[in-house]
């Protein structure tokens, strides 16, 4: 066999919206006033909900929080293209998401109280629950997309994860389930350039995420994930080919996380300022609002008004949550969520357990109020000043 | 009489397949050479004819994949019955077993469940390769929310994989492999469903307990069978069948009568459910106790290759050993 080339193929990019607030009219995707209006208070409630979590987080209201900063674009725009009939399998950075699909402020509060019980709505929904472990959940996405398929459902499995998950063995082994057996399923990359203090040239040699797609047989695009319109149009798309049984796709939408990884974290050990700053300009709410008030769609008044909706919206919901916390919830129902059925040892152990609160509150809050950020890795530096 | 058929493990697995896939049609069968070669043991023989690639899926070569899958199905809706090789294997998938197919229900405050069944032949004895031979049912059993079944032969491999694939919980069906063709048993043809989580008393006695599992419980029946016809024994002999959460009322309440407990496993001492059940006889039955527990196991060590592995397995000479310890104490 003499030496010969096999040409690849290629993965496509997209933009639409600039930093400016000037969109490219032919590629823009026909949406009424009304869907932009909620695509851009979906992004400013996201934005100020993780604001005021922070701030929550910092008074010991709610545990380590995981903030979205800087990808409402990303998350809102794949949220707004989803169908309810289609899944969607979280990581733990997909606020936007979970907005766009209805998620209440008091269970998203919840889960950061560290309460189960906002995610017992789930039953009977396309939403599966938030996922910790990295990648993890781009293997149960095929299971799902496995099941639309076998049912003939016009539906797909979106699955999002991280610059980071792609280095994971689970990610491979999910995309390529996906593209061996042809699964309807969006394989949405949030690439916000970095894994806690790890950038993302450092997950792969690879110069974009979407070339994966080749490797795989699948489509890919690159699009802007700061600007909603592209990733709107995207997943769109990718949803469709889904709908039609061509398969999944691998959308990488290029963002940023603007603020920390968690609030046990402190990007200045790792990132430089300067980085931070070349991303002020390309804000997805900026560009959003601009573009908005350019169109006259939006007025300046008509923000103000929304921001203080927003920020009574954000205070009822947490108010709402702290009240279920506190509305005397029995500490030990986890038993009962274990098996279908309680087995005679465990049920043995809750009893235990039972009779050792008995008189006891013991349904805890998050923290103590702590100072500017730190953390996980503050705890060692509160211990010695106390010393 | 009701009708019955003399089958191996292997084929009452296989019985127990084609009965539940008819019966209800979310259940599928995925894994790795499941289809047109029926499992490298057989055990998925001619489901794929049957009930077509739909339904029964040779998957690519990648374990978490497979049972990442699988949880994706059950959350989804349908019966996903996965098998992994050898158990040795589940390894490379172990992630979706601990962080998902276990916690969900919990995690969704009960909203979500995770009915699947994940099957892999397991245990030594066959003279098989590295990494075919593991008894790790406790790494399993000490993850709560998974239910670790293990049969012993063909009939209750028949009824307890049927009892799995209607289970609501996620189970890890472990097939000791050197049964798999070394017993034949009547297997009654009615809908014979065994429950999860209650042991099976093989014998009624008085002078001790035997507890045991798996490929064990041939072999400590052929021990006890010589023990009562040349020394006068008299055991009882318990089958577990369901490792985690296991049946320990019918264990207490067998040793509250005998005073005296063996407890036979294959998989490593420490830490084994051995252990576990010592334990709960410390809890529940110390003053019936009449001599110290015996447990004879797999060493504290990984499984040596195959020519070796007479060394590890328990054996008849250990086992009657252990008995005349426990009866002379």
């Amino acid at each position: 066999m003499p030496r010969g080339k096999i040409e690849l193929g290629s993965v496509e990019t997209l933009s639409i919206l600039d930093c400016k607030g000037t969109v490219d009219e032919g590629l823009m995707p026909l949406l009424d006033n009304k869907t932009l209006l909620k695509a851009y208070r979906l992004m400013l409630l996201g934005r100020r909900l993780d604001e005021q979590a922070m701030r929550y987080q910092r008074q010991g209201r709610i545990g380590t929080f995981a903030p979205n900063i800087g990808q409402e674009a990303a998350q809102v725009g794949a949220g707004l293209a989803m169908k309810k009939e289609d899944w969607f399998a979280p990581s733990f950075r997909e606020l936007g998401v979970w907005l766009a699909r209805g998620m209440t402020i008091k269970n998203y509060f919840l889960g950061w109280m560290g309460i189960e019980d906002g995610n017992s709505g789930l039953k009977g929904t396309a939403n599966v629950p938030v996922a910790v472990p990295v990648a993890t959940q781009c293997t149960y996405a095929a299971g799902i997309a496995w099941g639309i398929k076998l049912d003939k459902k016009k539906a797909a499995c979106v699955v999002f994860f991280g610059d980071g998950a792609t280095s994971e063995g689970s990610f491979h082994e999910g995309i390529n389930f996906c593209g061996a057996m042809n699964l309807p399923a969006v394989y949405f990359c949030q690439n916000n350039q970095w894994a806690i203090s790890t950038p993302r040239k450092k997950q792969t040699k690879s110069e974009t995420i979407a070339q994966k797609a080749i490797a795989y047989g699948i489509h890919g695009i690159q699009v802007d994930g700061n600007d909603f319109f592209s990733v709107y149009v995207a997943s769109i798309e990718a949803l469709k080919r889904a709908y039609e049984g061509k398969g999944p796709t691998l959308v990488e939408a290029i963002t940023y996380r603007r603020s920390v990884h968690t609030t046990a974290d402190d990007p200045r050990v790792y990132r430089s300022e300067k980085e931070e700053k070349e991303w002020d300009e390309k804000d997805p709410i900026h560009r959003m609002r601009s573009y908005l008030e350019k169109k006259k769609i939006l007025t300046k008044e008509d923000n103000e008004k929304l921001e203080a909706v927003i920020a009574a919206e954000i205070k009822a919901g947490y108010v709402e949550a702290e009240a279920y916390r506190n509305s005397n919830i029995d500490p030990l129902s986890y038993f009962d969520y274990i098996y279908k059925e309680i087995p005679p040892y465990l049920k043995w152990q809750k009893e235990i357990a039972r009779h050792h609160l008995k008189g006891r509150n013991v349904i805890k809050g998050a923290t103590e109020p702590v100072k500017g950020t730190g953390g996980a890795a503050a705890v060692g530096q509160l211990e010695e000043a106390e010393d | 009489m009701a009708e019955t058929k003399r089958l191996t493990m292997v084929e009452a697995l296989n019985l127990a397949l084609f009965e539940e896939m008819e019966r209800d049609k979310n259940v599928l069968v995925l894994g790795e050479d499941v289809g047109v070669d029926g499992g490298v043991f057989r055990v998925t023989k001619g489901l794929v004819e049957k009930y077509g690639e739909e339904r029964v899926v040779d998957t690519p070569l990648a374990e978490e994949g497979i049972m990442g899958a699988a949880v994706g199905l059950a959350l989804y809706g349908k019966r996903p019955v996965c098998e992994i090789q050898f158990s040795g294997f589940i390894f490379e998938g172990y992630e979706q077993l601990e962080s998902h197919a276990r916690r969900l229900r919990l995690r969704t405050h009960g909203a979500l469940e995770c009915p699947m069944v994940l099957r892999a032949p397991c245990a030594g004895g066959i003279r098989a390769l590295e990494h075919h031979n593991e008894s790790a049912e406790m790494i399993y059993g000490h993850m709560p929310g998974l239910v670790v079944v293990m049969p012993s032969g063909p009939r209750n491999a028949r009824g307890l994989l049927k009892a799995a694939i209607r289970s609501n919980d996620p189970v890890v069906f472990l097939e000791p492999k050197s049964v798999y063709r070394s017993i034949r048993e009547d297997v009654p043809l009615h809908d014979d469903v065994y429950p999860l989580g209650k042991a099976a008393v093989l014998r009624e006695g008085s002078q001790f307990t035997v507890v045991t599992y798996g490929a064990q419980v041939k072999l400590v029946k052929e021990v006890m069978k010589k023990g009562i016809e040349e020394q006068g024994w008299d055991p009882e002999i318990i089958d577990l069948q369901t490792i985690m959460p296991f049946d320990y009322e019918t264990v207490v309440q067998s040793v509250q009568k005998t005073g005296r407990c063996l407890i036979v496993h294959e998989a490593p001492r420490s830490g084994g459910l051995g252990a576990e059940i010592v334990a709960r006889l410390i809890e529940f039955s110390f003053l019936y106790l009449e001599a110290p527990i015996e447990r004879v196991t797999g060493w504290d060590t990984p499984f040596p290759f195959y020519a070796r592995e007479d060394t590890y397995l328990p054996d008849a000479q250990r086992i009657t050993s252990a008995v005349h310890n426990i009866l002379s104490y």
